[in-house]
Parts: C-alpha cells; structure tokens; sequence
C-alpha cells in the first residue's frame, strides 16, 4: 500500500515528528511504500540542516536524512512556510536575495500542490502534529 | 486526474495559532487541482469564520477576504456544526459566508465519506 | 474510520469532539494515551463510548507516560506496526489536531 505522510509540528517542541518518523519506519518495514513525507507549518524545521541537539538526544533531521537515503524518500518542504520560517535552498536564496542556505539533503522546497498530489496518489495520508 | 474527495477539518480559533490561514491555503490548491473540496468547522475553527475580524492592531492579516473568495474556487461546501456554535452563543447569522449548519453526526457522516481528512 | 488522538482529555476537547462526532476507530498515541488510563474522571466516558469505538492505545506511549499497569481493561494496545495495520484497514482516517 502507498502511504503518504505530513508533519505539521516542528522537532523537539512537540513529540509530532518523532511520532511521524517512528510511523514512517513501520510503514517500510512492514513493507509498504511512502510516496511522499510532506513538511507544513512548523514542520519545516524539521529540514535545517544546522539542527545541533546534545550528543545524548536524538537528531531529528539527522534521521529524517537517514532513513530517506536508505529507502529513497521525496522529503518536500512547502514552499510558502519554508520562506516565512527561514528554510533557504540555493534557489530560494538567488530568488529572495539572502546570504545562506540551510536545507538539509535530500529535502526539498516545493509548492503545497505536492501536499496535493500526495493525496491523490496514496492510498493513504496520515497527518501528524499538534 | 484522479479527483478524490478531500475535506479541510478546522477546530482552531484563528489568530493565536497559523493553523486557520495554512489550512486555507491548501483548500484553494486543492481546489486548484480540481478535487472534490469540503470544509468542516467545529469546536474553536468556528471562530475562523466570524464575521467582524479587525486585525490592524495585532499586525496579522485577517482571512476574512480570503474566506469570502471560496466560492470563486467552486469550494461550496461548508459545513458548520450546530453544537459548537451554540455552545459559543454564535448563529449563522454571526458568520462571514454562507455555510451548511449540520447537527455532530451530520458531520461525522460527511467525515467517513472522504478519501482524505487533514485536520488543523 | 480512523480517529487518531493525540491529545490528553485532561487538557483538550478533541477526545470529547470525537465521541460526539463519529463512530468506527480510536487509536490514543502521544498524550491521548491518557484517556485509556484507569481511575481518571474520564474513565467512564470511554468505557461508554466502548460500544460505539473500537479503542486502541499505542504502547509505547503508554509505557513512556508510566501508566502501563493501569490501562483500563478493553483498550487494545498496538506498537507503531500496529498503528500503520489500522491506517491500512482504514479507508478515511483523521488525526484530530
């Protein structure tokens, strides 16, 4: 089965994305695939790649990276909260006239339409935040 | 395109958290994208849709206008539950656009329907 | 369908707004869990709201929150494999937010 899956909440803060992230691994390991782990509100924290927890908590963006290498997830950032909030790639840097990036790999900054078509594509959504 | 039906679950109040104007924002790209668009209204997410909103002096901007556009986007389908606007002393009267008040398990109903809810 | 909690009773209508909206599924995770704890004042509303919901709690919630040992009887308990088995089954699910 197609899963796709939205973070609304940012790390740390609230225990949203170590829920999202948890339900994503099972989602693999039992087999299923995710077509798309979407990023919204203040889930777009969880791509800066500057994240620097303790060595003794876990690093949320670390994993996020992790697990989407090893099971080739499209990690997308909408675009919109991205900008209000400070998630900069390379394009959106040129584009707004800023002096950093600071998107981790492989996210990406997209449109909310990917929001969109996630949910036409999978045959299930599941949203987590606060 | 696949259309799929989607329906927007509002339970905030608007203002103190983003959740009101994000939530708005991905009914209109639904729509855009030509799906089958519903919005619910419960608990606080009634307060989105009151009517009045002057938002000069907290420097946020009011979705009011926003709201009023939704029917340029053919997102005719609102519903308002009954109970929550009652338990806040509002009618229909008290909101901003033109909505369907449906009792709880009205809307519950409409809810299993979907292919897609997303909650804010 | 799938009603997903994640909020405590104690704190926030949307355990509440659920009972009174829908019928089908209920898993508690996060500080849901909190519904399903034995003696709380809420414990009567969701042994009343048994006959119309299946309830499940997700373990390890429940564990990290230290009331294992007072999960009120009826309450299944599912780990995060268990979670993504109920979306699956589910056609529509909500996460109530």
């Amino acid at each position: 089965m197609k899963f796709a899956i939205l973070v609304s909440e940012g790390p740390y803060t609230h225990q949203a994305t170590d829920t999202a992230f948890l339900f994503a691994q099972a989602v693999l390991a039992k087999g299923h695939e995710i077509f798309r782990v979407f990023f919204y509100h203040d889930g777009v924290y969880n791509a800066t790649r500057l994240t620097t927890p303790p060595r003794d908590d876990r690093n949320v963006v670390e994993r996020w990276t992790k697990l989407a290498e090893a099971h080739c997830l499209d990690m997308v950032v909408c675009v919109a909260a991205a900008q209000r909030r400070g998630i900069v790639d390379e394009g959106e840097m040129k584009r707004n006239g800023k002096d950093a990036t600071n998107l981790a790999e492989p996210f990406r900054i997209s449109g909310l339409g990917q929001l969109i078509e996630a949910g036409i594509q999978a045959d299930r959504l599941v949203v987590f935040g606060d | 395109m696949t259309t799929k039906q989607f329906m927007i679950v509002n339970r905030k109040a608007p203002y103190g958290t983003i959740y009101g104007w994000e939530a708005l924002e991905v009914v209109l790209i639904a729509a855009a994208f030509e799906q089958d668009v519903s919005m619910a209204f419960l608990d606080d997410g009634v307060y989105q849709i009151k009517k009045g909103h002057q938002t000069k002096g907290i420097e946020i901007k009011a979705f009011e206008k926003t709201f009023r556009a939704l029917e340029d986007y053919d997102v005719t389908k609102i519903y308002v539950d009954q109970e929550s606007l009652t338990e806040r002393g509002l009618t229909a009267d008290d909101l901003t656009i033109p909505v369907e008040v449906l009792s709880r398990a009205e809307i519950g109903k409409r809810m299993e329907e979907q292919d897609i809810v997303l909650a804010f | 369908m799938l009603h997903i909690i994640n909020k405590s009773p104690y704190d926030r209508p949307a355990f509440d707004s659920v009972l009174k909206t829908g019928e089908g599924t209920i898993l508690l995770i996060e500080d849901g869990v909190y519904a399903a704890a034995k003696g709380g004042a809420v414990e009567p509303k969701l042994k009343a709201a048994m006959g119309k919901f299946k309830i499940y709690a997700l373990t390890p919630d429940v564990e990290a929150r230290g009331i294992a040992d007072r999960v009120i009887d009826g309450v299944m308990q599912v780990d995060y494999a268990g979670f993504v088995d109920l979306v699956a089954e589910n056609k529509t699910n909500q996460s109530w937010l």
